[in-house]
């Protein structure tokens, strides 16, 4: 695979990790937050913490939208889709979290419920186009990388005047949630836990530009380089991270030149803003009510908001007072320290955020490091 | 968060969809969020949609980059003592 | 007088068929006979009697409740015969005969139903397998996927051999029979929800042949299993729970074709969790390795066969993949399907 393989190149990660051992100052630490799930699962998949020179540390961040869906919008899901009009589509990762009550989707479905598990928003499209007599209700969650499709199904739907497609809203935004890492109070307390740098989400990046970033890197003295998504990527991002670092310097960098400029995808982003408009603030699993940090349909396509139109009752789950998940998605805690982990709480069984997705640093601890991570609980 | 993948158009179906390949795998993708799809480019496609193109002359010079890296770095191992 | 016009005859499956009167035995007579027939059926009696074989039995069933019926490099009926021969390969068992139950969905085309059949037919044909017993039922639309068809497989193992996960010992080293993760690809390929075009084929194969030339040359092989549901690492992990003991593998060294490769990108799959048909994974005493893997290549079915990794002595119950990069991830072990991803 062309622009894929080149990047998983074994002989060149040797010299990136050469020139890390080489460039990591002696008894200096370096704690990297990768923001995105999607680098916690490539760094997990090839293992490259144990890469990495015994002074760098990787701190694995909340950009899981998965994970930090709240229980009660999961819930207002589920309540949809037991609609019997209702066919609920759905990206095949929210399946089997567990709502209130343990309950899931994929639990709705063998109940009766029209679950559907689609690849693409498009996909949810055509079938409301099939089936005029039914209700489809798109379940759409994800970070600004997937609420450009969901902005295309959309306003699809809105020109056709598809009276029997819906979305049901979750889109949440990067850079609050960044910035409610860099505001939370370990983050900003000195000498305790901190960190140091960002790798930032590439696909992200794609649409929104490495421009937002410049905030962060100035008011908060952090540099963030733009990394892709391929081992040799992250490698490379890291050694660019520690070399601001040692020079101190903090700006934002791109790694991942092939693909992300400084403005991103104006088409896009114009789209998105046309239908879609930030919600005052939004509750997020473990790292609470962030403003400004999700996106709602706006009132004018309201006929096309499946919050408008099923009025889901709003629900707030209470979460398990033992979880460490909050301070683990803002790197204050690791998967060990927190005692549900292992015991109660596992993959099948997930209490917490860090642990409902594949790429939450719970389960990606759990699925691919266990042996060490039990170890240390010990 | 968010698996995405680069892959080649083979081909333009209208103008907002075309096929792509990745690996010999082939499926249609939305184009409506990239402006003048080309065939023979390569798209960065998410849930079915383009959502930015590849830069071939920046990915070359990304991998020119750590080529001399690691040549540089073989050729100093090279001459240790 | 003129006689009553024939009824048409019918062209989906009505629960009729299913009802043990005139309309289920025209089904059996005028489509399952037409492609499954032996002396056994022929008869046509409730049991088919069977010589009795010197060696021991192997017995084993399975299910199949495959979606869709009909999928790149294969059917469900020919899937039915390649997976129970498989089971009793595994135990180095030569199959003598299978049975087939089939669960008919009131609706389902009879058209399909003859495909299905004939594949089937075939395939135990191809495979020297006799089906000497058979079963039909209808239930209600709505109450099944159109068909699903329960086995029974019986064979005979040779004097000697003894394969068993007990004998599985640190050390031993982990062959698999070929490329993983074909079938899976090419089922989903076809799979509302996610349609995509791949040359990529089903393996679906009966692999008591190679297993036969495998045994031949190194007569202490130890254990085999053919990873199928859940994939290789369900298979693996299964292994080295029951066992107590940890294998490692080497990414580099497992064979997955690039369409694979590809398509488990697209949807964030991994091919060790991809569902294997035609592909067995054996454990093998490490003097005999090489010798294994010459006679596993010069089959057809195990042109791929390669070392995938080895049995060593811990952390027991774990299987751990070093990924070519120089580090070490947990290969774990699914509680259910893996599903795509978007992120």
């Amino acid at each position: 695979m062309k622009y894929v393989d080149e990047f998983r190149d074994g002989r060149l990660a040797r010299v990136v990790r050469a020139q890390l051992e080489a460039e990591v100052e002696p008894r200096r630490s370096y704690r990297l937050m990768e923001f995105c799930g999607g680098h916690t699962h490539a760094i997990f998949r090839y293992g490259i913490q144990d890469l990495l020179p015994a002074g760098v540390q990787m701190v694995h961040g909340p950009g899981c939208p998965v994970c930090v869906l709240p229980v009660g919008r999961l819930d207002m899901a589920i309540e949809i889709a037991q609609r019997p009009e209702v066919i609920l589509c759905s990206y095949g990762d929210m399946l089997r979290v567990p709502g209130s009550g343990r309950r899931s989707l994929l639990k709705a479905k063998s109940e009766g419920a029209d679950v559907r598990m689609v690849y693409s928003a498009a996909d949810a499209l055509a079938l409301a186009r099939a089936e005029p007599d039914r209700e489809v209700v798109f379940f759409a969650i994800g970070f600004e990388t997937t609420t450009p499709p969901t902005a295309v199904a959309l306003r699809r739907a809105i020109d056709e005047e598809l009276s029997n497609f819906s979305v049901f809203c979750n889109h949440v935004l990067t850079p609050a949630a960044i910035t409610s890492i860099l505001e939370s109070p370990e983050a900003r307390e000195i000498g305790t836990v901190g960190i140091d740098g960002f790798l930032g989400p590439a696909h992200v990046s794609v649409v929104i530009g490495s421009q937002p970033y410049e905030s962060f890197a100035e008011e908060y003295r952090k540099p963030v380089v733009i990394a892709g998504f391929e081992p040799l990527d992250v490698l490379q991002s890291i050694l660019m991270l520690v070399r601001q670092l040692n020079d101190g310097r903090a700006c934002v960098e791109n790694q991942y030149t092939r693909a992300v400029s400084r403005h991103g995808n104006l088409r896009a982003q114009r789209l998105v803003s046309e239908l879609f408009e930030r919600r005052e603030d939004f509750e997020w699993r473990g790292l609470g009510r962030v403003p400004y940090s999700a996106l709602r349909i706006k009132d004018r396509f309201a006929a096309f908001d499946a919050e408008s139109r099923f009025a889901p009752a709003e629900r707030r789950a209470r979460e398990n007072r033992e979880c460490k998940c909050p301070q683990i998605l803002r790197g204050a805690a690791k998967p060990h320290d927190c005692k549900l982990f292992g015991t109660v709480c596992v993959p099948e069984n997930p209490i917490g955020s860090c642990m409902v997705s594949a790429e939450g640093a719970c389960a990606a601890y759990w699925t691919y490091r266990r042996h060490e991570t039990l170890s240390l609980k010990a | 968060m968010c698996l995405a993948v680069p892959a080649r158009v083979t081909r333009l179906i209208d103008d907002e969809w075309c096929v792509v390949d990745l690996g010999g795998v082939r499926k249609d993708v939305c184009t409506a969020l990239v402006e003048e799809v080309r065939e023979g480019e390569y798209l960065i496609i998410h849930v079915g949609y383009a959502l930015g193109r590849i830069d071939a002359s920046e990915a070359e010079q990304t991998l020119a980059l750590l080529e001399l890296q690691a040549e540089a770095r073989e050729e100093l191992e090279g001459y240790a003592p | 007088m003129s006689t009553p016009p024939r009824a048409t005859p019918a062209e989906r499956i009505e629960l009729a068929h299913g009802a043990g009167g005139r309309r289920m035995t025209e089904l059996i007579d005028g489509l399952f006979k037409r492609h499954l027939s032996n002396a056994w059926l022929e008869r046509g009696e409730d049991s088919a009697v069977l010589a009795r074989p010197e060696g021991r039995i192997a017995a084993t069933t399975d299910g199949y409740v495959i979606d869709p019926l009909v999928f790149p490099g294969g059917d469900i009926g020919s899937l039915a015969v390649h997976g129970t021969i498989n089971d009793l390969a595994m135990a180095g068992a030569r199959p003598f005969a299978l049975t087939a139950g089939f669960i008919l969905e009131e609706g389902l085309a009879l058209a399909e139903l003859d495909r299905i059949v004939a594949s089937m037919a075939a395939a135990a044909v191809a495979a020297g397998v006799a089906v000497v017993g058979g079963d039909t039922k209808v239930v209600e639309r709505g109450k099944g996927d159109g068909v699903f068809i329960t086995t029974t497989g019986l064979g005979e193992i040779p004097p000697g051999v003894e394969l068993g996960v007990e004998r599985i010992a640190v050390g031993d080293v982990v062959v698999v029979s070929g490329t993983l993760g074909d079938h899976g690809v090419a089922v989903m390929s076809r799979r509302a929800g996610i349609a995509f075009e791949t040359e990529i084929v089903s393996d679906s194969a009966p692999l008591h042949e190679l297993v036969a030339r495998m045994l031949q040359r190194v007569p202490g092989l130890h254990a085999m299993r053919d990873p199928t549901r859940g994939g290789l690492a369900a298979t693996l992990n299964e292994i080295a729970v029951a066992r107590g003991v940890g294998i490692t593998l080497r990414a580099d060294r497992l064979p997955v074709r690039d369409g694979v490769n590809a398509a488990c990108e697209l949807l964030g799959l991994d091919p060790l969790h991809v569902a294997n048909e035609g592909k067995l994974v054996a454990f093998c005493p490490p003097d005999a390795a090489e010798a294994l893997l010459a006679a596993m290549r010069a089959h057809p079915l195990g042109r791929d066969a390669a070392v995938a990794g080895t049995v060593t002595a811990g952390p027991p119950g774990l299987v751990e993949l070093e990924t070519g990069f120089g580090g070490r991830r947990v290969v774990d072990w699914l509680a259910g399907d893996q599903l795509p991803r978007i992120c």
